[in-house]
């Protein structure tokens, strides 16, 4: 469904990311890891459309990826997602009407009824059924990704796109998030690209794991060469020893045991 | 001891000391006010609180006997239409012109040099090519007042509109709303408190146009009323009008912070 054929993206004299090549089949569930400013975050602004690449291309059913954001094309970022002057009801309900053609992107009498009940109906999906009326500023950091998630699913995307959605959670609610997202994956048939800084989500949840990391590097120009995928690994035939190997090269130093 | 830096007063003592210098001012002036009217009893500075008295009872609760109006209540009126057409009118204008070029790349390069040099101009500067051009009637007034504050509160919502964060556009996006959806269901509505908070800031300017305007070329308002009576040195009319005035200022203030809290209930943290 998604192919990249020799992607590169640079800024000025900056190469972020080179030497893209791979495909991806609709369902699959990517993870992607790699060390702060390695372009997995780039790659994921290029899928979503608010970045180009520089050369190369980035294909979606054999055509072009638009330059811009559209509806078959979900996000949920690690912050900042939801619509804080809405409750979490018309959050989900505003999916719906952005859906549809208007000025005001208001829905009204039996559209809005409409809108509502599957709003309702995504939210209790994702346990947010008893705070239909709060505003986001009332609900903790895991409902709010909660949230998101559920506006997202309302616009009915193929491929939900994910920029470090737990990263700010705490290890017990990631868990729970983790379930939910796989359950909504097996359920809406979604294509998922998540972008992630914990190798140990990476390695088991999804069908595949990007580390992103550079293969070449010049110590007296660190930008003259990007990173790419060194690693495209299917996840569930993984064994320890490389999940320390991944761990130790995406880390600089060694960690403290 | 704790540090002077760690020292915070309670609710009592606070209310007490917040009080205190309102009360040494009254005091002070009323020791000046006696002494200079002990000295000449027809002093007409510092007037004692029965002569400000009966000149609120004047002004306020009998009618003129050249034109029988109630001349206090008549120039808050007249003060207070100019000031609320001059405040909307610039409201309105700065909320439409702040959000597009806020938001519209395209709109902001063509619009944003102009808006700069505009608001660079000294409005009063322009008080008399708005005598010449509007008349001396009502009109130049309000105009003085909506071109005083529009470029203010233009460019304080554009630069609220530039702060919603892009993920919230490219949220909506990938929804599917368009431009004119986004506009008016996420940037818009987001943007009111913030259009309240502008005029809350704007309106001390307000204030300071409304009086010049008055006191250059008027009829009636509160303005007009106390540069009128400081032929006569009518202090005891004087000091009540400016208390008034500045209680007015303060009224509105609170009663659009109220407003703010009211129908804005997402605001309150923030809005994040």
């Amino acid at each position: 469904m998604i192919e990249a054929r020799n992607l590169w993206k640079r800024y000025g004299d900056n190469v972020v990311l080179e030497r893209i090549n791979m495909t991806v089949a609709e369902g699959e569930f990517i993870t992607m890891v790699g060390t702060s400013g390695c372009g997995k975050s780039t790659f994921l602004k290029m899928l979503l459309g608010t970045e180009a690449p520089s050369s190369g291309e980035l294909l979606l059913d054999g055509a072009r990826i638009p330059d811009e954001p559209g509806p078959d094309r979900g996000i949920v970022f690690q912050q900042y997602s939801v619509f804080p002057h809405m409750t979490v009801l018309e959050n989900v309900t505003a999916a719906r009407a952005f859906a549809r053609k208007g000025i005001t992107g208001y829905l009204f009498g039996a559209a809005q009824r409409r809108a509502r009940d599957e709003a309702r109906a995504m939210l209790d999906q994702v346990g947010l059924g008893n705070a239909l009326s709060k505003y986001p500023h009332e609900l903790s950091g895991g409902m709010k990704q909660r949230l998101a998630i559920a506006q997202a699913l309302l616009g009915k995307p193929r491929i939900l796109l994910l920029d470090e959605p737990f990263g700010a959670l705490d290890p017990g609610i990631r868990a729970d998030m983790h379930e939910l997202v796989l359950n909504l994956w097996r359920e809406h048939k979604l294509t998922v690209f998540m972008v992630t800084h914990d190798l140990k989500e990476g390695f088991y949840l999804g069908t595949r794991l990007w580390v992103f990391d550079k293969l070449r590097q010049d110590p007296q120009a660190p930008h003259a060469y990007g990173a790419s995928i060194t690693y495209d690994l299917p996840v569930g035939k993984l064994d320890r020893a490389l999940y320390e190997e991944i761990d130790d090269n995406l880390r600089p130093v060694a960690a403290p045991v | 001891m704790k540090r002077l830096i760690n020292q915070r007063p309670g609710a009592t003592l606070g209310l007490a000391l917040g009080l205190l210098p309102f009360v040494l001012l009254l005091l002070v002036y009323i020791a000046g006010s006696e002494a200079r009217l002990a000295e000449n009893a027809a002093d007409k500075l510092l007037p004692s609180f029965t002569q400000i008295g009966e000149a609120i009872q004047r002004m306020a609760f009998e009618p003129s006997k050249r034109t029988g109006e109630y001349l206090f209540w008549v120039d808050t009126a007249s003060s207070l239409t100019r000031l609320g057409l001059g405040v909307a009118f610039a409201a309105v204008v700065g909320l439409f012109v702040g959000m597009l070029t806020g938001a519209l790349p395209l709109i902001r390069a063509g619009l944003s040099p102009l808006l700069t040099v505009i608001s660079l101009v000294p409005p009063l500067a322009l008080l008399p090519i708005l005598f010449i051009v509007f008349g001396l009637g009502e009109l130049s007034k309000v105009v003085l007042i909506a071109i005083g504050i529009t470029p203010f509160i233009a460019r304080d919502i554009q630069r609220r509109t530039e702060e919603i964060p892009t993920e919230q556009l490219v949220k909506a996006q990938t929804l599917g709303a368009s431009t004119a959806q986004i506009l008016v269901r996420v940037v818009l509505p987001q943007l009111m408190p913030k259009l309240i908070d502008a005029v809350r800031l704007s309106l001390g300017a307000g204030w300071l146009f409304l009086i010049a305007a008055e006191a250059i070329a008027s009829t009636d308002g509160l303005g007009y009323r106390i540069f009128l009576v400081r032929r006569y040195l009518s202090m005891d009319v004087i000091l009540p009008y400016v208390a008034w005035i500045t209680l007015l200022a303060f009224l509105l203030d609170l009663a659009l912070a109220w407003l703010s809290r009211r129908l804005f209930p997402w605001n309150l943290q923030g809005g994040r």
